[in-house]
Parts: C-alpha cells; sequence; structure tokens
C-alpha cells in the first residue's frame, strides 16, 4: 500500500505552484475578476503550453494520459491560486465527456484540438429549476430533422458559456421524466439560433451564463455516445465535477490559512501580534485540523476513479460534502482573522471567501452529497 | 498511491480473519463498558492479549529480539503494512483491543527510543505478551496542562532514586505493575531541564495507590503516592534530567493511541448498526432524513480520518517526519469520538440515560459509557486546547504568548 504521491505527481505539483505564482497572483486574479470576460487568454495559453488541458487526454489524441489524481493535485493548486477560466469545465468535464462517452470519430475530431488548447469547451446540464441531480427536470428537447438535431430550450448556470468554443448540451430525445431519452450534443458556441447572456455572480472567478437555443441545428454526427444514453454519462460528469471541485476547495483551504496566518504574524494590536492572543490561534489550528485529514479524503476520491470504480461515486460524494463546507469554514474565519482589512473589496481574501461558496454550492450543495453517502452507504 | 494488496498480503488478510473467526467470541467484550476494577476482566483480557501475541499479531514492527518480528535486514515496512491489516480486521471482527496498550504503544516504542540494552530486553517482551500493565505517572495535582512543573522529588542515594510526591489521575495504576513516572531530580534548574523519566515497580514499598471513582462510576484513575520509595538507578529512561524529551516523546505516542482511527471506525459502525436497528415512527432511525444527514457527516469525518491514517503509514514508511500530525489526530479523533457516542444517545433516546446495570438498557450500556469517557479522553494526553496550542505555534510558527 502506498498512500501518498508519486515523484512525478510531486514534479507535477510543485510546477504547477510554480506557475501560476508567477503567472496568476492575485494582482492577475483581481484584474480578470474585475475585467467582462473571466479568464485571461494568456494565462490559458500557458496552461495549455504545459500540457495541462491535456492532462487527461489519451496520448493517441496528443494528451499525456493521466489520471484523476493527477487533475485533482493541478486543482488544488488552482484552488490554491483562485486561477479563474473555464479550465475545470474544459480540460475536466468537458473533455471527460469525450473521452468517456464519445465514439472514436468525434474523439479524432475533438480530443486533439481540446489537448492542445486550440478548442474549449463546456457543458450545458442545468436549466431553471437548478437541479443537476435529476433527469425529471431537463425540459430542453432535441427533434431530429434531416441530417440534424433541432435544439430548443434555455440552459441556466453554463459556466464560461460566452467564451469557449463547444457545448455539451442535454437535451430530451424522448420520453419526459426518466434517465432514458437524455442525450449530449456537442453545440458549437457560434451556432445560430444560440444567444448567450453572462450572469452577474459574486464569485468573480467563475463566469456562468444564461444559454437560449431558438431552434439551433446540429449536424447528427455531433451527437456524443448513443441517442437516450447522455445521463449515465452526466452522472459521471457530477462525480468527477465534486472531486474536481472538491480538490480545488482544499488549495483554497491551504492558501486562505496561510494568509490569515501570515497575517497573525505582522498585525500588531494591544502591543502585541494578534498572532500571540490564543483566541486567533485556535482558529487557525481548528482550520489545520480540518484541512490536514482532508486532503487524504481528496486524493482518495480522485484516485477512486482512477482504480477502485465502484468506490467513486460514494468517494466524490465524501469529498464534496467535507471540503464545501471546511473551504467555507476556513475562509470566513480568514476573513475574520483580517478584521476590516478583510473585509474590503481591496484586499484580495474576498475572492477566495467567494470561490468557497461557490464550490459549496455548484455541483450539489453538502446536503444534497451526504444523502448520497448515506444512500450509496446503505444507511 | 496504489491502495491494492499485495497477493501474500490478501493471503495474511484472509488467515487473520479465519483466526479472528476462531478467537473472537460472539459476545464480544469490545463491546462492554470498561470494567477496571474487576480482576476477573484484566484476566481475561491480559490472556487475550497473550493469545493474539502468540499468534504473531501484536507490535510485528518490532525487532525480534525484543518480542517482535522485524529482522535487520528489512522487512518492517512489510510489517508495518501486515499489522495495519491485522488492526482493521479486528474492527471488523469486532475484537477486544489491548489491555496493555499503554505498554505496547506508549511506554514500549519510547524505550526502543530511548532505553538501555538491559532495559529492553528486559521489559519489551513482557510488555508484547500482555504480562506486565503499565501507567503512566505524570500528571499531579498542581500539574496538568502545565506538566513540566511537576514537584514529585527523586533524590539520589547510591545506586537508587528515592521518590516522594503525588501523582494524580493515574489510569489502571490499581492493577498496573508498572508506571512510567516523571520526577523532578533537579529543583534548581529551569522547569524543563530538572525532570528525569524513571520506571518503578508498582509493588515497591512505599506506593499507596488510592483509587478515583470517575464520572462513569467506574475507579478508572486514581491518586498514587509515594513516600521514599527506592528506585533503582538502573530504571533511569535517557539521561538524568533530560527527562522532559523522553517525555515528549511518550506523550506523542499517546496522541497517536487516543487518535487512533481503528477505535474511530469500530465505534462508528456500531452507531450505524444501532441506528439501523433502532426504529422510530415506525421506521428505523437511519431512515429519518435529518439523521441521514448527520450520520453521513460522521461517516465522512471518520473515513477521511481512516485514509490521513494511511497517508501517515506512507510517511512513516519513506521515513518522513511526522510533524505537528500526532497533536491533530489527537484533537481531530477524541472530538470526534465524542460525536459518535452522542448521535448514539440521541438515536437511543430515553433509553440513552439508561446506566448499564438497568433493565431495558441497549447494547449493554455502553454508549453512555462511552459517551462519557470519550469526553474523558478529550481531556487525558492533553486537553483539546493544549493540542490547539501545539498546531499554532509548532505548526503554523505563530508567536508564544
Ligand atoms: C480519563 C482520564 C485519564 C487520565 N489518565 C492519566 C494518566 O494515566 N496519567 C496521567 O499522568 N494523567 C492522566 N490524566 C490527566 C490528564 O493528562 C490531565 O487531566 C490533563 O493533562 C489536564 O490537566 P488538568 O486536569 O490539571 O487540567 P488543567 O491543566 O488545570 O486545565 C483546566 C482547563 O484549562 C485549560 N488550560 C490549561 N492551560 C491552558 C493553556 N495554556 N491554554 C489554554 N487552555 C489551557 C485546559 O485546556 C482545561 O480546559 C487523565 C485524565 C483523564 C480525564
Amino acid at each position: 500500500m502506498d498512500f501518498g504521491l508519486s515523484d512525478d505527481q510531486l514534479i507535477l505539483q510543485r510546477s504547477a505552484r510554480d506557475l501560476l505564482a508567477k503567472e496568476c497572483p492575485p494582482a492577475v486574479v483581481r484584474r480578470i475578476a474585475e475585467g467582462p470576460s473571466g479568464h485571461s487568454e494568456a494565462l490559458d495559453r500557458r496552461m495549455a503550453e504545459m500540457g495541462w488541458t491535456g492532462l487527461l487526454v489519451p496520448p493517441a489524441s496528443g494528451g499525456l494520459g493521466l489520471g484523476m489524481l493527477d487533475m485533482a493535485i493541478l486543482l488544488a493548486e488552482h484552488g490554491r491560486a483562485a486561477v479563474p477560466g473555464p479550465f475545470l469545465f474544459s480540460a475536466l468535464l468537458a473533455t471527460r465527456a469525450i473521452v468517456r462517452g464519445a465514439d472514436r470519430r468525434l474523439k479524432k475530431q475533438w480530443l486533439p484540438k481540446l489537448a492542445s488548447g486550440e478548442c474549449t469547451a463546456t457543458i450545458a446540464l442545468l436549466e431553471e429549476s437548478g437541479d443537476s441531480a435529476h433527469p425529471a427536470v431537463l425540459r430542453s428537447r432535441a427533434r431530429r430533422k434531416g441530417a440534424a438535431y433541432v435544439l430548443s430550450g434555455r440552459k441556466l448556470f453554463v459556466p464560461y458559456a460566452h467564451c469557449v468554443d463547444l457545448l455539451i448540451t442535454a437535451c430530451r430525445t424522448s420520453g419526459s421524466d426518466g434517465p432514458d431519452g437524455v442525450t449530449l450534443f456537442l453545440v458549437d458556441r457560434r451556432a445560430s439560433g444560440l444567444s448567450i447572456r453572462p450572469l452577474e455572480t459574486v464569485d468573480r472567478t467563475r463566469r456562468v451564463c444564461e444559454v437560449e437555443m431558438r431552434r439551433v441545428e446540429v449536424p447528427a454526427d455531433q451527437l456524443l455516445g448513443r441517442l437516450g444514453g447522455g445521463w449515465p454519462v452526466i452522472e459521471h460528469l457530477l462525480d468527477l465535477a465534486a472531486v474536481g471541485v472538491a480538490a480545488d476547495g482544499f488549495g483554497g483551504a491551504e492558501r486562505v490559512l496561510e494568509m490569515a496566518v501570515e497575517y497573525a504574524k505582522t498585525r500588531q494590536q494591544f502591543g502585541r501580534l494578534i498572532g500571540s492572543f490564543q483566541a486567533i490561534k485556535h482558529i487557525a489550528a481548528e482550520m489545520v485540523a480540518e484541512i490536514e485529514p482532508a486532503r487524504s479524503l481528496v486524493w482518495f476520491a480522485a484516485y477512486a476513479h482512477d482504480a477502485l470504480p465502484r468506490e467513486a461515486r460514494r468517494a466524490s460524494s465524501m469529498a464534496k460534502a467535507a471540503l464545501s463546507e471546511i473551504y467555507s469554514r476556513c475562509a470566513n474565519r480568514a476573513v475574520q482573522i483580517h478584521g476590516g482589512i478583510g473585509f474590503t473589496w481591496e484586499h484580495d481574501v474576498h475572492f477566495w471567501f467567494k470561490r468557497a461558496k461557490w464550490n459549496e454550492l455548484a455541483f450539489g450543495a453538502p446536503a444534497f452529497h451526504r444523502e448520497r453517502v448515506a444512500a450509496l452507504g446503505g444507511f | 498511491m496504489d491502495l491494492s494488496l499485495t497477493p501474500q498480503e490478501s493471503e495474511f488478510q484472509r488467515q487473520v480473519r479465519r483466526w479472528l473467526r476462531r478467537n473472537v467470541s460472539r459476545r464480544s467484550p469490545a463491546e462492554e463498558p470498561g470494567e477496571y476494577g474487576n480482576p476477573k476482566r484484566i484476566a481475561e483480557l491480559k490472556q487475550w492479549q497473550r493469545k493474539l501475541y502468540e499468534a504473531g499479531y501484536v507490535a510485528m514492527g518490532w525487532p525480534r529480539e525484543y518480542g517482535g518480528q522485524s529482522e535487520p535486514g528489512g522487512n518492517r515496512r512489510d510489517l508495518l503494512m501486515r499489522q495495519t491489516i491485522v488492526n482493521e480486521e479486528m474492527v471488523k471482527a469486532r475484537a477486544p483491543s489491548l489491555i496493555g496498550v499503554m505498554g505496547v504503544q506508549m511506554v514500549g516504542p519510547t524505550l526502543m527510543q530511548y532505553g538501555t540494552e538491559e532495559q529492553k530486553r528486559r521489559f519489551l517482551p513482557k510488555i508484547l505478551a500482555g504480562e506486565q500493565i503499565w501507567c503512566q505517572g505524570y500528571s499531579e495535582p498542581g500539574s496538568g496542562s502545565d506538566l513540566a512543573s511537576l514537584t514529585t522529588r527523586a533524590e539520589i542515594a547510591g545506586d537508587f532514586f528515592i521518590v516522594n510526591g503525588q501523582k494524580v489521575w493515574t489510569s489502571n495504576a490499581q492493577f498496573a505493575d508498572w508506571m512510567f513516572c516523571l520526577v523532578r531530580t533537579d529543583p534548581t534548574a529551569p522547569k524543563h531541564k530538572g525532570i528525569s523519566y524513571i520506571l518503578i515497580d508498582m509493588k515497591s514499598p512505599g506506593i499507596t495507590v488510592r483509587p478515583l471513582v470517575q464520572m462513569t462510576g467506574d475507579k478508572g484513575f486514581n491518586e498514587v503516592f509515594f513516600e521514599d520509595v527506592r528506585v533503582p538507578r538502573a530504571n533511569l529512561v535517557g539521561e538524568l534530567n533530560q527527562g522532559w524529551q523522553v517525555a515528549n516523546a511518550t506523550l506523542s505516542h499517546e496522541r497517536n493511541l487516543l487518535g487512533s482511527t481503528t477505535r474511530t471506525q469500530q465505534m462508528f459502525q456500531g452507531l450505524l448498526r444501532l441506528a439501523r436497528t433502532r426504529r422510530r415512527g415506525g421506521k428505523p432511525v437511519s431512515a429519518d432524513p435529518a439523521m441521514r444527514q448527520r450520520l453521513a457527516d460522521l461517516a465522512i469525518r471518520v473515513e477521511s480520518m481512516k485514509y490521513h491514517s494511511y497517508r501517515q503509514l506512507t510517511d512513516l514508511l519513506h521515513g518522513r517526519s511526522p510533524g505537528i500530525a500526532a497533536s491533530v489526530n489527537k484533537l481531530v479523533s477524541t472530538e470526534l469520538n465524542h460525536a459518535i457516542c452522542a448521535l448514539a444517545l440521541e438515536v437511543l433516546g430515553d433509553y440513552g440515560m439508561l446506566e448499564r446495570r438497568s433493565r431495558h438498557v441497549a447494547d449493554r450500556g455502553v454508549w453512555p459509557y462511552e459517551f462519557m469517557f470519550t469526553l474523558g479522553l478529550i481531556i487525558g494526553g492533553g486537553t483539546s486546547q493544549i493540542q490547539k496550542n501545539i498546531i499554532a505555534e509548532r505548526g503554523l510558527g505563530l508567536p508564544r504568548g
């Protein structure tokens, strides 16, 4: 048994940390967060050059062919730096949707471009109900018309739809509420009939959009996987998203703790460093006590996707439920340790605080994942 | 990362399972509240440890000459892995834990690090076989969290220390054979620099043990008085006046022991069984959505401590320094154990407050008992507040003050 990272994984971690410290310091996060597009092409390009966009793409299609644990290590570094942009949605979710669900032809068409960063993608699953875990709430429809499908409906909370090239979109092709009859399509962002409106969001490091599909024609050969067979792929994506967001949360929690500790070692009140007050020490220690064991939970969940598929779903939910709350609690404590300055727009800590909350709420809030843990554990 | 077992390890696991099936009685004492004063129970548990030891399942990673199985050639890694398998299978089999655990997991490893060759050969094999039960003489009436302020004196007279003073809260002293004890050997030195770590035979003349009744109703810990107790100088561990360092090695072993995830897993499994079998409103308690949330929350915390222990095992095998890990383990696990028991009482409702001798009591009263006992362990071994101080100061480098 070996519950640790390999030398290659340690190198990946180190190089990601170094690169992001240089290319995505808080000043860059702030500039992107305050800008309209929510991402930086230069940064996205750098990450592609590092091979990160192709991390999960098989070598035959131009990627590194690495696993979910490697991705989790990388995403923890993204969380630590609060990297804004479509990476998680493109390089993890959309890419895995194609790797897992698509036939050979579609893989050949898209994977090399996704791996090289020439093309980016996102997933368009949610609708007005905001409920991601239930097929009954899916209202968008796709009808066959000759050599195409015609898609109609409205998607909400679609990450970075305004700037990616490709939307992996879930539509109903038959039935009305069951999991059967849900189909995934690859939709060109520039397709006619598609209108995309960015939504104003609290966490400026994660942008989401409303996507209106008015009789959007998609060539039938852009159907991902089997007609009516999209739901299992969606469920798999939600599991992956849970781990990815948990990993991001782990890195973010570590970072806010470091920010808080650093501040506590320099700020003086009552003639002494605030870090010498036990009230401050104890909340910092509580962060450590939450973060340290949580790291292992994230690693295990990611590893389960690589090696223990039967445990992957439960482990993903465990990681998501735990890290959601831990990150939020740590960010809250970190803001409090900063006092008034922590509540300003000027100080950086609020970017992490808000990202923590996004992480908590997206892809199933903690209560949802805890119920899954109970159900899958046979409680 | 690789959590799979080798074919040899899987075979070993099957062997352990078979052995435990044959040797753990169905009415396992693991689920009985502790009864510290009961000599019959102590004899049974000593017998159980001996049996486990003879089967080769205790302290496998210790060197062979001291009763373990590790050879100079270096099969230790393999043995530590096997020990983990044994520990996990014991949880699954609901096997009783070791009565001599303070010896096996606290003083034993300390002797291995700081003891003389003679001390190791004399004590370690007996510790493993359950022949010697040890107790810990650290706390005093005036010295708890501020342990280094202790005042029990030991003066040197020829080949002996003459010990005078008092210890308190000494668990198991009423039946222990030996005590590892902190004494002041240089009253003029700064408080951390005048302490020595000595081993005291509990049958020595001049020792009086007076049991104290814990909130559980058990006589679990004691006051221990020393009146001119003669202790051979050969029983000094480490250097004279350097006992603080030795004491801290033991404390860190103690924190890992109290932070053991196997005990936590065992408790959580018990809670889950309880929640599935007790009924409320015509349904198992485990079907109630609010309860499911809380059970799942605990399940997640328990599981994360399990993987965390795998990670620490891996670090240990690679020789990486554990840092303040023992304090995190102690803090998190003891609070978690108490939370598990608290939820069990809620599952039981009115039954949760029945004392263990009562009619109608559930699970032989183990839950209310453990609910209390686990609070004791949040205090013992260094309180949660002290662990947080350690994590903040040594782990995060926040200023003392
Ligand atoms: C079940 C049980 C078994 C035990 N078994 C043994 C044993 O076998 N051998 C042995 O030697 N001892 C044993 N102890 C004693 C135990 O180690 C002490 O009780 C513990 O270290 C606390 O010391 P104290 O009781 O003097 O409390 P105090 O030190 O007086 O602490 C009282 C309160 O003040 C807080 N406090 C103290 N100092 C600080 C500080 N610097 N910062 C913040 N808060 C602080 C504590 O956290 C606590 O909340 C046992 C205790 C229990 C409960």
